[in-house]
């Protein structure tokens, strides 16, 4: 075997992996993440639009933004953390990209994305 | 002391029972076999030689080819003696090594060569910290390392002064790595924390409680 397939056979067996919807950079997520405040535990919703999955495998991550207030939020979420409760899929979008960094640019109405009929 | 040599293959990374994402290499270690075991009548030192990985026959010198023959295995790439194995890990001639000689939680320590990094100044080789202020009149000594020594006593450089050089591409030996994983069948050990080289980059791994 060579290195890449040893470490797919790593990735694969060693790192427990979860199942989640499918989602891609443009689509409306809420990501209920599990949150530690000294021995308490709750879950926090973290709502907003994917603007990058990257990253492969067990060490896969993804990019939420929200706007908060008037301010813009991101949140980079590692796909297989046990602190995620679930991942809800709200809205499929329709970009062009893989990763649409521009949104980071655009504010209001331009900031939109067309939802994508199913 | 118990050890192995293997091939780091590459990093990733493991979330622990607390649900932290940690850092870890996983090497490729053995099956190893015991090529020589040197003695104290024979040689005037204990040790036993282990020998990895495939080689090409058509590669081998007709030495190293009975060298091997002699163990009762094909020739391989490289070739490391290990001093002072305990008693319970002391093997015979010929026996194969494979990586469940280590036990998953247990602490090892790693030996490769650390990646070369050509001629580096002395911020990166050293640790120094530089000129620290890139205005106040400062234009061009940044990185530079600053004094030598005083002047008319001892009117030389000392040895050993740090400077300059070529930096990496040194036997490098990481200490207390804990063994996260461990696939038997695969021969893949899985350690927590980075190793010294590439990937692909002979390791020599070691547990000496």
């Amino acid at each position: 075997m060579n290195h890449t397939e040893l470490m797919n056979h790593v990735q694969e067996n060693m790192v427990e992996k979860k199942e989640w919807p499918a989602f891609k950079a443009g689509d409306n997520v809420t990501v209920h993440y599990m949150i530690k405040e000294g021995n308490k535990e709750r879950i926090q919703p973290f709502q907003g639009v994917v603007i990058q999955r990257r990253g492969k495998l067990a060490t896969e991550t993804f990019t939420v933004r929200k706007i908060s207030g008037n301010i813009g939020v991101e949140r980079i979420f590692p796909l297989h953390s046990p602190f995620i409760e679930k991942i809800v899929l709200n809205r499929r979008g329709v970009v062009r990209r893989a990763r649409i960094s521009y949104l980071r640019k655009l504010r209001g109405k331009k900031a939109r994305i067309k939802e994508k009929r199913m | 002391m118990s050890g192995l040599i293997g091939k780091k293959v590459g990093m990733t990374s493991i979330y622990d029972a607390s649900g932290k994402n940690i850092p870890c290499t996983v090497i490729e270690a053995g099956p190893c076999v015991i090529t020589q075991v040197r003695t104290l009548e024979n040689d005037g030192y204990e040790a036993i030689q282990m020998a990895f990985d495939e080689k090409k026959e058509k590669r081998t010198s007709k030495a190293l080819k009975g060298h091997f023959a002699k163990a009762g295995t094909t020739p391989k790439k490289y070739v490391a003696e290990f001093s002072r194995f305990e008693k319970g890990h002391r093997k015979k001639f010929g026996d194969v090594l494979k990586a469940d000689v280590f036990i998953e939680g247990e602490f090892i320590d790693v030996v490769g060569i650390s990646k070369g990094k050509g001629f580096q100044g002395v911020v990166k080789r050293h640790g120094f910290a530089g000129v620290g202020q890139a205005t106040h009149g400062q234009h061009n000594r940044l990185r530079a390392p600053g004094s030598l020594g005083a002047s008319s006593w001892p009117s030389r450089v000392f040895k050993g002064m740090r400077m300059a050089g070529r930096t990496g591409g040194n036997r490098v030996k990481m200490i207390n790595l804990l063994v996260m994983k461990i696939d038997p069948e695969k021969n893949l050990v899985v350690v927590k924390g980075s190793v010294p080289g590439p990937n692909g980059s002979y390791l020599i791994l070691e547990r000496w409680s």
